[in-house]
């Protein structure tokens, strides 16, 4: 029995958005290369909605396929509703993550928090 | 796709005349050795070839085997046993901080028990240094426990030495040998040994059987309480198929040991110097000379294991990592981070093990693959951008 979920290794046989944003509206960071799992999201946000989203992960296969899936959720979503993807969610859609990745792994949507909640200070203080 | 298997320190195919001896003792033997009638004649007299086979190949002998269930077995059995033995005299053990689990657990269950347990470190190579553990003795100690050969990263002890100065102080030592026992030549007189630990997994036997050797004279307490089997030493019915495929095995290991020494030690040599050649910023781990001849171990750096082996394996190699989100336990290699090894890099960590069905051309499609995979996960990695951007300012 494969470890993955078909999903996850499609995504993580061609994630979708990877790569960097210049001078992005929002940067996120989460994770730590000790615990082994490190993602950077990247977004723009155009009237509220997020508009174009990247990332760069450095992790296990897990780690990359909740990336791609979180861009693929994010992209086109409200802020409201991009604030609304959890850890579960991002699993239920790729069909489930081995139990001991639900955590160290799935970092994803965690990162994207931190990418909107960068956008959103920058904005309060106008810049 | 053609699959190649590189990850025979996990798990290695059965060679054909060891299917052959298992299968056609299974069909016409059943009954308990123990047995005084006709039934128990044959499974006595293939245990009894097996023991003699087991005994050739590192140099011991016959009534010194004990056959056991598996190599974690052999080192529990050892570390516990040979302790429990002792602790009237002393209660005090040293280990290496490389040891496998089943020695180094059992070590902390000592502990737990109530005796003292030193582990000895090991530098940037994972070699420890025979004058560390004669530091570590002290007058209670009973037990030096040292592996041969790790399976993680490859480096070969100097365990002649480091017998020598357990000697010295009349200290019983033993050696997890399962990495080197039929792989290169073990002779437990030459090399000093009070007990061995050796599974035939590792040298093309069955899953199931391994041996613990204790010299004629050394004490152990038995782990299993029952019958007499194994010379009261180790209780419960023997696996005999499994234990006549791991002498069979045996006696394979040592005729062919130089012929097959000959074909996998240019093949490790091989990806040893191909893999650094072909990818920048990658790390042998283990010792560049003194290590096991099928072993070739590195750590990538900015990428994870478990990433590399899942796109390893949809190039169609199989391979095996050190890296935390590998192991069960999430957990990094506790063997690379003895050696002083970072987390970060510690997690890139890949491991290559040859075996006898493997040739130059696998090898070379390998050389061919790997760039393009390392380079794939880099691509991804935000530790690989702020690698060029930090060359680039």
């Amino acid at each position: 029995m494969p470890i993955y979920s078909e999903k996850v290794m499609d995504h993580f046989n061609k994630p979708r958005n990877v790569g960097e944003i210049e001078n992005a509206d929002g940067l996120g960071e989460e994770g730590n290369p000790i615990c082994g799992d490190m993602m950077s999201f990247y977004i723009t946000v155009k009237d509220d909605r997020i508009e174009d989203v990247k990332f760069k992960t450095f992790g296990c296969g897990a780690a990359i396929a909740v990336s791609s899936m979180v861009s693929e959720m994010a992209k086109g979503k409200t802020l409201e509703e991009a604030l609304k993807i959890t850890p579960e969610s991002v699993a239920r859609e790729l069909d489930g993550l081995p139990k001991a990745k639900m955590h160290c792994s799935n970092l994803g949507a965690q990162a994207l928090n931190k990418a909107i909640r960068n956008y959103l200070e920058k904005k309060e203080k106008g810049e | 796709m053609k699959k190649v298997y590189f990850d025979h320190a996990a798990g290695n195919p059965l060679l054909p005349d060891v299917l052959k001896a298992m299968v056609s003792f299974m069909e016409t033997s059943y009954g308990n050795p123990a047995a005084i009638h006709d039934w128990g004649d044959d499974p006595r007299e293939a245990l009894e070839e097996a023991r003699n086979q087991v005994a050739s190949l590192i140099g011991g002998r016959p009534e010194e085997i004990i056959f056991t269930g598996s190599a974690t077995e052999s080192n529990n059995f050892a570390v516990k046993g040979l302790a429990l033995a002792r602790k009237k005299k002393g209660r005090h053990v040293i280990v290496s901080a490389i040891e496998h689990f089943s020695v180094l657990y059992a070590a902390r269950t000592l502990e737990k028990w109530g005796f003292e347990v030193s582990f000895a470190p090991v530098d940037g190579h994972g070699l420890l240094d025979p004058e560390e553990v004669r530091r570590l003795i002290r007058k209670e100690t009973t037990l030096i426990s040292v592996m041969h050969g790790n399976g993680e990263v490859g480096t070969v002890e100097p365990i002649e030495e480091i017998a020598k100065i357990a000697r010295e102080h009349d200290v019983v030592f033993h050696t997890d040998a399962v990495a080197t026992a039929g792989t290169i030549p073990v002779d437990v007189d030459r090399l000093g040994l009070d007990a061995l630990s050796l599974a035939g997994n590792q040298f093309y036997g069955p899953v199931g059987a391994a041996a613990l050797w204790v010299r004629k004279g050394v004490r152990i307490m038995p782990l299993l309480d029952g019958g007499v089997q194994e010379g009261g030493r180790r209780a419960g019915t023997e696996n005999i198929p499994a234990i006549v495929g791991l002498g069979v095995a045996a006696k394979l290991a040592r005729v062919e040991m130089e012929e097959r020494l000959k074909k996998l030690t240019p093949l490790r040599d091989l990806l040893i110097e191909g893999i650094p050649e072909k990818v920048n910023r990658v790390v042998l781990t283990g010792h560049p000379t003194i290590r096991l001849p099928n072993h070739a171990s590195f750590c990538v750096e900015f990428i994870e294991g478990e990433a590399m082996l899942m796109l390893l394996n949809s190039s169609g190699f199989a391979a095996a990592s050190g890296s935390a989100c590998t192991s069960r336990a999430l957990k990094a290699s506790h063997v690379l981070l003895a050696m002083g090894l970072p987390h970060e890099l510690a997690q890139g960590s890949v491991v290559f093990t040859l075996g006898l069905e493997n040739n130059r051309e696998e090898v070379e499609d390998l050389l061919g693959s790997l760039p393009q995979i390392i380079g794939r996960l880099r691509d991804m990695s935000p530790l690989y951008a702020k690698f060029l951007k930090g060359v680039k300012g």
